[in-house]
C-alpha cells in the first residue's frame, strides 16, 4: 500500500524558509502569491491489512520521528 | 582526593566537534574521555559525564539531531540521565536532547536564515549545577556561536515553567550583559542559549564553550565550565 505523509508547521510557528521562497517568488514577478509555508513530504510504502492499519502505523512513524509534535502537525493521504 | 571525574564523548556520523569537547575535558578532568561510538549499546562503567557534541549529525537529515536521537547509544543515555547522571548537549547536542524529549522545547532555523559563526556574549543565569558552579551570577562571558538552528522555542507554558524553575542556564546578551535586539542572534524566545532539564542534571546550549579553553584562540571564558563539572 503506498501513502503519502504531509509535514506542516503548526499555524504560528515562524518559518524562516517560507519567508524566503515568498520573497524569491516575488522577486521574480510571480504574481498573486500571499504566502508561503515550507513542510515536508514522505511518500511510504506500506505492509498493513487495510486502510486503518496503516493510518495506525503511519501516526506511529509520525509521533516517533517524521514529525517533531511541538512545532508540526502532520496529514496522512491514500493514493 | 575524590576521583576524577569519567567523562564520555558520544560519536555521531557527521559529529565534528568531539575533539573539542575532548580537548577542554582532558584540560580540566587531566585524563582523555573516552569516544563512544552511537551504534554503542554502553557506556563505559563509571561515566559520570556523557558530552554530546556539535557537529551536523547524520548531516541534519530530517530535522536537526532527530535522527541521533534514536540511536542506539541513546537508550544508554536515557538511563544515565535516569540515574542522575550529567549529560552536555553542545549545539548539535542540545538538538540531540530536544529531538530525544531529555530537554524541551525545539531549535527551530534561525530568524535571520544565516548560519552564524562568530562570537556571542552569555549572561550566566544560574550557578548553582555543576554546569555553572565555576561561574558568578550574571557574569557575562563570551564564546563562540556556530549555528544554523538555534533558535529555541517552546510553548507558553512550557516557557513559563522554565523561567519559574530557574530552568534557564544562559541568556544571549551583549558585552554589558543587557539582553535583546541585536544581542540576540537567532530569534529564540527570552534569548535562551541553553537550558536545564528538571533535575538540573542536563544542559543543553547553542554555544561552544569548549572552544574557549585557550589563550592562543581569543579566550579562556568557556574554561569556567569544564572547571565546574570537574570540581567535587
Amino acid at each position: 500500500m503506498k501513502a503519502r505523509v504531509i509535514v506542516t508547521l503548526k499555524p504560528g510557528v515562524l518559518d524562516p524558509q517560507g519567508k524566503a521562497i515568498e520573497g524569491a517568488l516575488k522577486s521574480l514577478g510571480v504574481s498573486g502569491i500571499a504566502s508561503v509555508r515550507q513542510g515536508k513530504v514522505f511518500d511510504v510504502e506500506i505492509d498493513a491489512e487495510n486502510r486503518e492499519a496503516a493510518n495506525r502505523k503511519l501516526a506511529e512513524a509520525c509521533e516517533k520521528l517524521l514529525a517533531n509534535t511541538i512545532v508540526e502537525d502532520y496529514a496522512i493521504d491514500h493514493e | 582526593m575524590n576521583s576524577p571525574l569519567r567523562a564520555a564523548v558520544i560519536l555521531f556520523p557527521g559529529s565534528n566537534r568531539e575533539g573539542d569537547a575532548a580537548r577542554a575535558l582532558e584540560q580540566a578532568c587531566r585524563a582523555p574521555p573516552a569516544i563512544v561510538w552511537h551504534d554503542d549499546r554502553a557506556l563505559p562503567e563509571g561515566t559520570d559525564l556523557v558530552v554530546l557534541p556539535g557537529g551536523f549529525s547524520y548531516g541534519d537529515y530530517l530535522r536537526c539531531g532527530a535522527i541521533a536521537a534514536r540511536a542506539r547509544i541513546m537508550d544508554a543515555v536515557r538511563a544515565h540521565a535516569a540515574r542522575g547522571g550529567l549529560i552536555l548537549g553542545i549545539c548539535n547536542g542540545f538538538q540531540i536532547l530536544c529531538e530525544a524529549g531529555l530537554l524541551p522545547g525545539v531549535l527551530m532555523r534561525n530568524t535571520g536564515r544565516r548560519f552564524l559563526c562568530r562570537m556571542q556574549h552569555l549572561r550566566v543565569e544560574n550557578v548553582t549545577t555543576p554546569f555553572t558552579r565555576g561561574y558568578a551570577l550574571g557574569q557575562v562571558i563570551k564564546v563562540a556561536i556556530a549555528h544554523g538552528e538555534g533558535n529555541y522555542t517552546i510553548d507558553s507554558a512550557g516557557l513559563a515553567e522554565l523561567e519559574r524553575s530557574g530552568r534557564v542556564a544562559f541568556r544571549y546578551c551583549d558585552a554589558a550583559g543587557a539582553l535583546g535586539g541585536a544581542a540576540n542572534p537567532n530569534g529564540s524566545m527570552n534569548d535562551i542559549a541553553g537550558v536545564y532539564n528538571e533535575t538540573f542534571n542536563i544542559l543543553g546550549l547553542m554555544p561552544h564553550p569548549e572552544n574557549l579553553i585557550d589563550p592562543l584562540v581569543g579566550g579562556i571564558d568557556g574554561r569556567g565550565m569544564f572547571r565546574g563539572l570537574t570540581a567535587a
